[in-house]
């Protein structure tokens, strides 16, 4: 296995390459459109059901349907992330419409007081207080999408996959499992990544209220110096 | 400590609102507003008193185009508010909530300096000026970094008035500022509210249900009744003395049991006990 590490850096770098751009597609596209949903209470259901539907269509069809609606070519990897994208971007809508909805009503209005412009006030107010539950979300569509990326190894683009596919053909066993664990390895470590990209751009922390309306004792003596 | 009213002679300039055949309807047909002609004088506090459901809250986010009335108009120095562009309009009014309404992803200092930066003074300049202003309204500068839930109630309150106070608007605009603190700590803001104004001479319109806090802050009170209908509008004392109709009596305290006098500058219940002061 040792041997091989050449062979599994090179499928975990192709894996990263069409991982890594299907979640950040799918966070620039479903926020706008979570947005809509947010703010547009009529379309907010049609928005979330079209989102379902979506996720819903099986996903070796879709590698192959989308080639003609893009006219790449099935192996390309522009064809691979569309896919992932679409999928990350169906299972994202839901997550950000919620996060959006949950910003308090009071606090938007209080910042429309102070006169911030609409495009402003999304910005500097909605989009970073929805920050929490949209890295939530991000989360999970960034797991789901480093563990979906092995299915195009099926089409013969270069993963991590290939060594699931390889591994089978050939009956070693050992590159199959070395497959799984470094799928597993990188979705941890894309994980752990959004967590610290999360602290870093998200450093107020509000703590979460108890049920009977006080904050967790050890929150409440903390301040910043 | 005597509070006397605002020295107003050195201030120039005069900055009034004005409510023209103002009404306010909902889409469900409820009238929030009816008629309204109210004039709120410069550098003066006009408190609009009554209970909820009255248009109070209303009326007042019609000055800054919150709200926009159905019909009639709201004049500030005799131009309509509906001729100015919103956005620009709200930069220049101060505006102070029930539950602070701070940011709740902003530190102290950065919530205080919300419009000036909006207005396009540089951050460090704002943040400098809003550090002053934090003495100005009596908060340590140590809270500076704090963010708003790591502040008591009566702290996030003395910051939003900071906030409204920021860009130096002739207008500041209150909504229940203290409603929900404690009585010594909305005391304490009360106190520190006309000490302000005394030195700077703002027109303010503040909207409270509790008639007590409009005696003690009030030049002019404003009785609401329902829909928006003005019971009866004067100084604490003429209200006081002569109390128009029954609807403003009982809502004084004046019938039965809970009948007010006045002593002196104190307002004080039956068994002696002040419950209120003229400004």
């Amino acid at each position: 296995m040792l041997d091989n590490g050449g062979t599994i850096a090179d499928a975990t770098w192709a894996h990263l390459l069409l991982a890594l751009p299907a979640i950040v597609i799918s966070f620039v596209v479903a926020v706008p459109v979570a947005w809509v949903a947010s703010r547009f209470r009529r379309s907010r259901f049609s928005l979330l059901l079209l989102a379902g539907l979506i996720y819903a269509i099986p996903s070796l069809p879709l590698f192959i349907i989308l080639p003609l609606v893009l006219g790449t070519s099935v192996r390309s990897i522009v064809n691979v992330i569309a896919a992932l994208g679409l999928y990350g971007v169906a299972l994202m809508v839901r997550y950000a419409a919620d996060a959006l909805d949950a910003v308090s009503g009071d606090t938007v209005l209080a910042a429309t007081a102070m006169g911030y412009g609409p495009w402003r006030r999304f910005f500097g107010v909605q989009l970073p207080l929805a920050g929490p539950a949209l890295l939530a979300g991000l989360r999970v569509v960034a797991v789901s999408t480093v563990s979906l990326v092995p299915v195009s190894a099926l089409l013969g683009v270069n993963s991590l996959g290939l060594l699931f596919t390889d591994g089978f053909q050939r009956g070693i066993f050992a590159e199959v499992l070395a497959g799984i664990v470094a799928t597993v390895v990188v979705a941890v470590v894309v994980d752990l990544a959004l967590v610290m990209l999360g602290r870093l751009l998200m450093p107020w922390e509000i703590p979460r209220v108890r049920r009977d309306g006080r904050r967790d004792a050890e929150v409440e003596t903390v301040a910043p110096s | 400590m005597q509070i006397g009213p605002p020295q107003l002679a050195r201030v120039g300039r005069w900055v009034m609102i004005e409510f023209r055949n103002t009404s306010k309807s909902y889409d469900d047909g409820t009238l929030a507003v009816s008629e309204l002609n109210l004039t709120a004088a410069s550098h003066e506090i006009t408190v609009l008193v009554g209970s909820s459901g009255c248009g109070k809250t209303t009326m007042l986010r019609m000055v800054n185009r919150l709200v926009t009335p159905t019909s009639g108009q709201v004049l500030i120095d005799d131009v309509d508010v509906a001729d100015r562009h919103p956005v620009e309009l709200r930069r220049s009014i101060g505006y102070v909530m029930q539950n602070s309404g701070l940011l709740p992803h902003r530190t102290t200092v950065d919530n205080i300096a919300t419009v000036p930066v909006l207005r396009g003074t540089p951050v460090r300049e704002a943040r400098k000026r809003a550090l002053e202003l934090m003495e100005t309204v009596g908060l340590d500068r140590s809270m500076a970094r704090r963010y708003p839930w790591q502040l008591s109630g009566g702290q996030q309150q003395r910051v939003g008035v900071a906030r409204g106070l920021a860009a130096d608007p002739n207008i500041l605009l209150m909504d229940e500022p203290f409603g929900a603190v404690d009585p010594i700590v909305r005391a304490d803001l009360q106190r520190e509210l006309l000490r302000l104004q005394a030195e700077l001479g703002k027109t303010i319109l503040f909207v409270t249900h509790d008639i007590a806090e409009a005696i003690t802050l009030g030049d002019k009170i404003v009785i609401l009744a329902k829909g928006g209908r003005i019971a009866q509008q004067g100084s604490p004392a003429e209200i006081m003395a002569e109390p128009k109709d029954e609807f403003v009596t009982s809502f004084l305290g004046l019938d039965g049991g809970r009948s007010l006098h006045v002593d002196g500058d104190l307002v004080v219940d039956p068994s002696g006990r002040p419950v209120g002061r003229l400004a």
